[in-house]
């Protein structure tokens, strides 16, 4: 399964839900498959969509929060699986496209080809935990697995992309991503 | 000097509702006062702490982030590409280990660099001292209000009880 096509599954499931989307091509893929209001794109800071995905989440309960996050971002802010654990914010789900790849640099290899990061999710307290291998299981389990009661953690295995083809970056200004989905949240 | 309950009720004066941060001795009673009462997000990293400040001041809330110096360093990059980025406002309270080159020898560097490091930022700060504390957070607050960026007070020894 590439990217593109997991997005394309997940997405259409996210109701009014309120998406952080981690740096690089994650943020990318998504803002052309569907840009929603409710999308905030992180394009720098590396590492801390799920931070940012927990301010929201403890704040907002009443609202539901999904985490779009990568294998190179996890690794880079594996504290913040502990403090989601110890916080346990029953609206956040957190979706992780693991590539084993550090995708917008060069597909330079990450670790999670030997570490499975859903196991430590599993010990810092996620509520439920679950690894995906193809666009079929996929299919069965999103509706069902955004809709429950968190934190949640799903680890979806998707391929390397080594084609060379261009994907539009943001077009919106940070400023104006934040306004927007300050303004989906209603705050 | 400034009691860790004072100090809160300043801050809550001022309009800070949310607190996260990574512990100091130099702020370890107003971190007591904050656990005592309940809503203090105990992070576990820096840089984590501004993203989750981040993301409270987008639902609502006028964050502060708790901080040593040492910290500072580890967040450059976060509030480079964030919060000053995106225009996240946030109170950074950093302890100032390493405060006139008195300390021990892994704040000196640090506690050296600083006051610098933080006008290489563009970020606002001040120096707490014990008499005008209440001035200098009502400062604060009105700055982040005025800019939408992060705003730092510097919290030297001997200010906090």
């Amino acid at each position: 399964m590439k990217l593109v096509e997991a997005l394309e599954i997940v997405i259409p499931w996210l109701g009014d839900a309120l998406v952080v989307h981690a740096n690089g091509f994650i943020s990318r893929e998504s803002f052309n498959v569907k840009d929603r209001l409710g999308n905030f794109y992180m394009i720098g800071s590396m590492g801390l969509a799920s931070s940012i995905a927990l301010g929201v989440a403890l704040n907002r309960p009443d609202r539901r929060v999904v985490v779009f996050d990568g294998d190179g971002n996890v690794l880079m802010n594996l504290g913040s699986l502990a403090l989601i654990g110890a916080t346990q914010p029953k609206n956040l789900v957190h979706i992780v496209f693991d590539n084993e790849a550090y995708g917008s640099t060069g597909n330079q290899r990450t670790i999670t080809g030997a570490v499975a990061l859903e196991e430590i999710a599993r010990a810092s307290g996620y509520q439920r935990v679950q690894r995906v291998n193809t666009a079929a299981t996929l299919q069965s389990i999103i509706q069902e697995f955004l809709a429950q009661s968190g934190p949640a953690f799903l680890l979806i295995k998707i391929e390397p992309d080594y084609e060379e083809r261009k994907i539009g970056r943001i077009t919106h200004e940070p400023p104006q991503i934040a306004a927007r989905f300050m303004a989906a949240i209603g705050s | 000097m400034v009691t860790g309950v004072e100090f809160l009720h300043l801050l809550r004066g001022a309009g800070f509702d949310f607190f996260t941060g990574v512990p100091c001795s130099l702020a370890k009673s107003l971190i007591a006062t904050l656990e005592e009462r309940g809503g203090y997000i105990a992070e576990t990293r820096e840089d984590a702490a501004v993203g989750l400040a981040a993301g409270a001041y987008m639902a609502g809330k006028q964050p502060v982030v708790i901080m040593q110096n040492s910290g500072l360093g580890v967040c450059v990059n976060a509030l480079a590409s964030l919060s000053l980025m995106y225009h996240f406002p946030c109170l950074l309270l950093i302890t100032w280990r390493g405060y006139q080159g008195k300390d021990a020898p892994e704040h000196l560097i640090m506690g050296d660099i600083s006051p610098t490091l933080l006008s290489t930022m563009k970020i606002p700060y001040q120096v707490l001292s014990a008499e005008p504390v209440g001035d200098s957070i009502r400062w604060a607050a009105e700055t982040l209000r005025q800019t939408n960026q992060p705003v730092a007070l510097l919290l030297p020894p001997g200010v906090m009880r």
